[in-house]
């Protein structure tokens, strides 16, 4: 029996009719709304590729069933920002090449989205700890660690001018 | 008479191969060199870019597609730059004089009264109408390479040597779909392989229902002798299907590692072949011996995607889509596993996440090569899960390297013997290694004989096996294991980070012995410059001092290592403190990688060396397991954990001499002298020698107690 799911994705309201309510949400990204930015690692809720926000949350949501996300607001990498209008984050990661093979980092910065809107300064213990349910596997993390204090600083700059 | 073309061009001397002009103001290159994550297509449109005289805007670049791209074999081994960047930029420089020439009849002028600006032709400085594109017609690139056109002189390199932003980075910090997991074909069906255990297991019994229930949606199985797969339209089906199918297929002649395998000590029980180097044996010439034994176990490659592959099998003809290091060498193996002509194959790169080597890419791309085959006309997209990645993908072999020097009065070595016990770290399509889905076909494919990386391509677990040090007799005797528990292949670096690990190491040993500072044990025992250069900078960078005491719980270390003895030179300082557990605090690099091309892009590829190899220091085996659960017991990231944000310590990085004319590849240089400055750095810390890695809490407090 085919049931209907309402949420929000990247503040669109989107309607998914699905015949397996478990389907997880990450495959409801992948496949119904062609959303390929929120990558499969795992599919154990242990790498981290597939973060996103629920609710401002991040979540993992390789094995989030899709009726758990009903009538959320669900927020991926695309609802961040664009080349023409990147997010501090994604610019702060392009200027510091913060980055090698690139898989991980949907769900990174994501995850640093989540950390910088709950914490505008955090200290390099703070990313690390807040980026620690994500996996590289390339060694790009100091990179990493930099880009997401220097988009704190330049979100800093933004809100107080 | 023109100087030889370099290797890689004379393999593909056709112009046209390398370079055309497919439309105003664009330049499109080929390189058969692919992206992995190293940023080795920015590196090549800088190259193109100086030697065609043009903004980088203009290059548009292909890789890794045997319809259109140079053979190039592997995208390995540090090469891509030592000699795929070589090819390109004299392709390019030839590329470039077959225009001026062309310029120079058209104008009436003298080719040196010529120059090339951003694609313009200019005559004394001064626009002459003509450019790339007026002139292409004309310019016949169906030709071979001659090597007579000149390279640019390094002084006046634009891009060559400037940091470049990586052409890659930006769709995938905006989540676009540019990975190989990200491609949809129209009607693909989705599918996952129901592995045969091991070579010779058989289909006892399909439970269809159970899977069918399982999938609760429609899914059919493709089945050709022992090879099982799942396909469907929905992936969550196919996913559940493939789960299901863990219990609901039974096998038959299972055969599984033990426990006790998992230890690279167990190698030395094996049947091994002898492979013996260097210098013979000879008189005992020292006044005394030092012997020691160093370890590694089985590493996984743990790429953070499980590989994709994608094939369509289309009026005889089919094509392939994969993310593996050699389209070619892995068309040429489908061929064979097929039975199939390989002009009637097309494989083609598209990017997956960094593989560090031979991970299951070419085998779940045979995979969907195999289902494609079973369905003409049906794209197919096979994704391994993860736990299949973990279990099935190659292992770097583990390996025991025993070290035996023979010292003279000052206590300094004057022979040495690099004694190693490995299997092979060649198994790749291209050098005859199986592809998993055709073992289980009903015409199983071959296990290869036993061999391994020849010496002449810097050796497989020989690689860095012999010192760079000034040592009268140096030798290596490689004991090949024929018999592994498990297939073994190419990890980064292949056996150089265990030999680094156990020279380096004692080579520290031997300066404790000989009461000397271990920078200047290392500086007494070399003349090269170039080594000598990198030790001093980094042991400078870290204000290294060799009065501080040892057995504090603080230690640092220092190690080094010319990669293959004849590319980029590293030399790595770690500082950490030991309790239970190992916390690295500082790390510091200084590396000679000759000219390099991108400089930013070489830091990030020896920073990623570096933690890297840390984290295979710090914490991974693969471990096997007896009982109930049978098998490879590292599946997920919790059985076989690697290094997390919180901790990689901050690393510093410099690179000299950057001048030289040839690049030497940068991104398997860091990491035998990252593990062997971890390995010293712990010695100094704890007062106490650890031989056997990885170095676990288990293990250092099992130290400890013997101490």
């Amino acid at each position: 029996m085919t049931q209907t799911f309402n949420f929000t994705v990247n503040g669109k309201p989107v309607s998914v009719a699905l015949a397996n309510e478990e389907t997880p949400l990450l495959n409801v990204l992948r496949n119904e709304l062609g959303l390929m930015g929120t990558r499969f690692g795992c599919g154990l809720e242990q790498c981290g590729c597939c973060t996103v926000l629920i609710d401002g949350k991040p979540e993992k949501c390789c094995a989030k069933p899709l009726w758990s996300v009903a009538g959320k607001s669900v927020v991926t990498i695309e609802g961040l920002g664009t080349p023409e209008n990147p997010h501090p984050l994604q610019q702060a990661f392009i200027d510091e090449q913060a980055g090698q093979c690139g898989y991980c980092l949907s769900g990174i910065i994501v995850s640093a989205k989540a950390l910088l809107d709950k914490n505008p300064s955090p200290t390099r213990t703070e990313i690390a700890a807040a980026l620690d349910d994500n996996i590289c596997r390339c060694g790009s993390h100091n990179r990493i660690i930099r880009a997401v204090q220097k988009a704190a600083a330049q979100m800093r700059a933004g809100a107080a001018s | 008479m023109n100087a030889p073309l370099p290797g890689i061009l004379a393999d593909n001397p056709m112009l046209d191969r390398w370079v055309s002009f497919p439309a105003p103001g664009k330049i499109t290159i080929n390189t058969g060199r692919v992206e992995i994550g190293q940023g080795v297509l920015t590196a090549m449109a800088q190259i193109a870019a100086d030697e065609l005289g043009v903004a980088m805007e203009r290059i548009v670049i292909r890789s890794g597609d045997t319809d259109l791209t140079p053979n190039e074999g592997y995208t390995a081994g540090s090469q891509s730059m030592q000699a795929g960047g070589v090819a390109m930029r004299q392709a390019c420089a030839d590329v470039k004089a077959l225009f001026l020439a062309q310029a120079a009849t058209v104008i009436g002028c003298a080719v040196s009264e010529l120059a090339v600006r951003d694609g313009s032709i200019l005559r004394g400085g001064k626009p002459t109408g003509q450019d790339y594109w007026t002139l292409a017609s004309a310019v016949n690139l169906a030709v071979k390479a001659t090597g007579g056109g000149a390279r640019k002189p390094m002084a006046e390199f634009k891009h060559i040597g400037e940091s470049a932003e990586r052409l890659d980075l930006p769709d995938k910090i905006f989540g676009r779909a540019v990975f190989i997991h990200d491609m949809k074909l129209p009607g693909m069906v989705h599918a996952r392989v129901v592995r045969q255990p091991n070579r010779g297991a058989t289909i006892d019994k399909i439970d269809e229902k159970a899977v069918a229930r399982a999938a609760k949606a429609k899914v059919d199985f493709v089945r050709s002798g022992n090879f099982l797969a799942i396909i469907g339209d929905d992936e969550t089906a196919v996913d559940l299907a493939a789960a299901a199918a863990a219990n609901a297929v039974t096998w038959t002649n299972v055969e599984t590692p033990t426990a006790l395998q998992a230890e690279a000590s167990w190698l030395l029980q094996r049947p091994w072949i002898d492979r013996p180097f260097g210098a013979p044996a000879g008189e005992p010439q020292g006044r005394e011996r030092f012997e020691a034994t160093y370890s590694r176990g089985y590493l996984a490659h743990a790429s953070i995607s499980p590989s994709c592959g994608l094939a369509e099998y289309r009026d005889g003809h089919l094509t392939v889509w994969t993310h593996c290091q050699g389209v070619f060498p892995l068309r040429g193996s489908l061929a064979k596993a097929l039975g199939i002509d390989a002009s009637n194959i097309t494989v083609r790169h598209v990017q997956g996440s960094g593989c560090y080597g031979h991970n299951g890419a070419d085998d779940a791309a045979a995979d969907a090569a195999i289902i494609a085959m079973q369905m003409p006309g049906k794209p197919v997209r096979v994704r391994w899960r993860r736990e299949e990645e973990f279990v099935y993908e190659p292992k770097t072999s583990a390996m025991v390297v025993k070290v035996h020097t023979q010292l003279d009065d000052g206590g300094k070595p004057v022979d040495w013997t690099q004694e190693i016990w490995s299997a092979t770290h060649s198994n790749r399509p291209g050098a005859g290694g199986i592809l998993l889905g055709a073992v289980a076909l009903p015409n199983s494919m071959p296990e290869p004989p036993p061999n391994d990386v020849p010496e002449s391509n810097g050796g497989g677990a020989t690689r860095n096996g012999e010192p760079l040090y000034d040592i009268a007799a140096k030798r290596m005797i490689h004991h090949l294991i024929t018999e592994p528990p498990v297939r073994t292949s190419s990890l980064r670096g292949l056996g150089a980070m265990p030999n680094i690990f156990a020279m380096e190491c004692c080579i520290d040993e031997l300066a404790e012995r000989a009461g000397e500072d271990p920078v200047a044990y290392r500086l007494s025992l070399t003349a090269d410059k170039r080594a000598r250069a990198v030790i001093e900078k980094a042991a400078a960078m870290a204000g290294w001092n060799p009065k501080e005491p040892g057995g504090t719980g603080h230690g640092r270390g220092i190690a080094f290592a010319r990669y293959k003895n004849r590319a980029a030179y590293a030399a790595v300082v770690v500082e950490l403190d030991v309790a239970e557990e190992i916390r690295l605090a500082r790390v510091w690099c200084a590396c000679d990688a000759g000219l390099v091309i991108n400089p930013d892009g070489v830091l990030n590829q020896l920073e990623g060396g570096v933690i890297q190899s840390a984290s295979w220091v710090l914490k991974e085996q693969v471990r096997f397991d007896t009982g109930a659960a049978a098998g490879i017991a590292s599946f997920d990231w919790e059985t076989y954990p690697v290094l997390r944000f919180s901790e990689v310590p901050e690393i510093d990085i410099e690179l000299i001499n950057t001048k030289d004319e040839v690049p030497l590849g940068v991104g398997e240089v860091t990491a035998g002298p990252t593990a062997a400055a971890i390995g010293n750095a712990v010695s100094h810390a704890l007062g106490v020698r650890i031989r056997d890695l990885p170095l676990t809490r288990e293990r250092i407090m099992a130290t400890l107690l013997k101490a």
